[in-house]
């Protein structure tokens, strides 16, 4: 065997390996990362007491609302079984909307009130303007209808 | 009849051919920048479904994003070249990419920093393709230190292409690290994307811009490349030849 061979099963034995381990590291983010609460353990008590944790859900459809004249809102954070009412003063970020998800830090008041510092909104890489959406959602309906009426 | 594949392994013959081939790379970069960015600019739709004018950004994240990986994979390409075929270009290539490979990597992070901001409402966050992002950033910086600080260039070759390889986990990792589909159950704020999910337009100026960015890292790693091999043969006969008739 020229050394050159041996060099080469080396060199593809460390590629072999470094693949299996990206794999792991893959899989275990993929099931593991989540740095938050959701609202359910937060009602069950598992968040950290008297310490900023966050918490992370769905803004519960038609909970957002200003508080007076304030820059303050409120809104319900929700895993769709639990709800959690949260409060925060400043700007909301560009993406967050009733219906999508959001992660917020702060503490829970006595009042059973989250108080954030931040809000940070999730997005989906839809990268679509509004009229092509439309377009795009209405073909689909389309084809759902003619599979339907196929079917019958 | 045997083709000498290893011809343009030599430092020797590569030097004039990648002179050659630096002008055309960068026309056309040139030429591509400004069409893409034309088209980003004026092409494109100024809203999308949730986002406003800001989401231009893409047009330059993304390439930058992109090439970070691919220049981190073809670094390690040139790494193993090397280590199994003892050929003095393939270190020096990989050489060549790390500066550029290390500036793309910092302009994916600081262009998501200013769309972070607007969009998801700060400017950093430990989401899982930030973090390995800003560890491939950590990669390239490592590389060019441990190249750098090993002063026999043999050795300082062999030892950054072992830990160049090492790092290649990183990229599978930033690639597809997110993967989330539903919002309630991970934290990762970059979610799935997919270019079926993109208006027409704007993936064409992504994808004429991706072009773009590769024709300025072949340019410009040409260019390096042939500055590394003029300081390290230095001392060969055909470099001060070269010296001689350029004077």
């Amino acid at each position: 065997m020229k050394p050159r061979h041996k060099r080469l099963i080396f060199v593809a034995v460390a590629v072999v390996a470094l693949g299996v381990a990206a794999t792991l590291i893959i899989t275990g983010l993929r099931s593991n990362v989540s740095y938050f609460f959701s609202p359910t353990e937060v009602l069950a008590g598992k968040h950290p007491k008297d310490a900023v944790f966050r918490i992370g859900g769905l803004v519960k459809e038609g909970s957002l609302k200003r508080i007076g004249k304030s820059l303050t809102v409120q809104f319900i954070v929700t895993d769709n079984a639990a709800d959690v009412t949260t409060q925060y003063t400043g700007i909301l970020p560009d993406l967050f909307q009733e219906g999508q998800g959001v992660v917020a830090k702060g503490r829970i008041g006595e009042d059973g009130i989250f108080q954030a510092e931040e809000v940070l909104a999730k997005h989906d890489e839809k990268y679509m303007p509004p009229e092509a959406q439309a377009a795009l959602d209405e073909a689909a309906e389309a084809k759902k209808n003619k599979q339907q009426e196929n079917l019958q | 009849m045997s083709i000498n594949w290893f011809k343009y392994s030599s430092p020797a013959t590569f030097y004039p051919l990648a002179g050659k081939l630096v002008p055309w790379f960068a026309w056309l970069t040139a030429i591509l920048t400004l069409a893409g960015l034309y088209w980003g600019f004026f092409q494109t739709p100024d809203v999308l479904s949730e986002q406003k004018e800001y989401y231009r950004i893409i047009f330059i994240h993304v390439p930058a994003a992109w090439m970070s990986m691919w220049l981190y994979f073809v670094l390690v390409c040139w790494a193993l070249a090397g280590l199994v075929f003892n050929t003095r270009l393939s270190y020096m290539m990989a050489a060549a990419i790390a500066p550029t490979g290390a500036i793309a990597t910092f302009i994916a992070l600081w262009t998501g920093a200013f769309w972070g901001k607007t969009s998801w409402g700060t400017w950093w966050d430990w989401d899982p393709r930030m973090t390995s992002e800003l560890i491939l950033l950590f990669l390239y910086v490592g590389y060019m230190a441990l190249q750098s600080a090993i002063d026999d260039p043999r050795r300082a070759d062999r030892a950054s292409a072992l830990l160049a390889i090492v790092g290649l986990v990183c990229v599978p990792v930033i690639f597809w690290s997110v993967n989330c589909p539903d919002p309630t159950q991970c934290a990762a704020l970059h979610q799935r994307s997919g270019t079926g999910k993109m208006e027409s337009n704007i993936l064409i100026a992504m994808l004429v811009m991706v072009f773009a960015f590769w024709m300025y890292a072949f340019a410009v790693i040409l260019m390096r490349v042939r500055n590394i091999i003029l300081e390290r043969e230095r001392h060969a006969t055909w470099v001060n030849e070269l010296l001689e008739t350029e004077k």
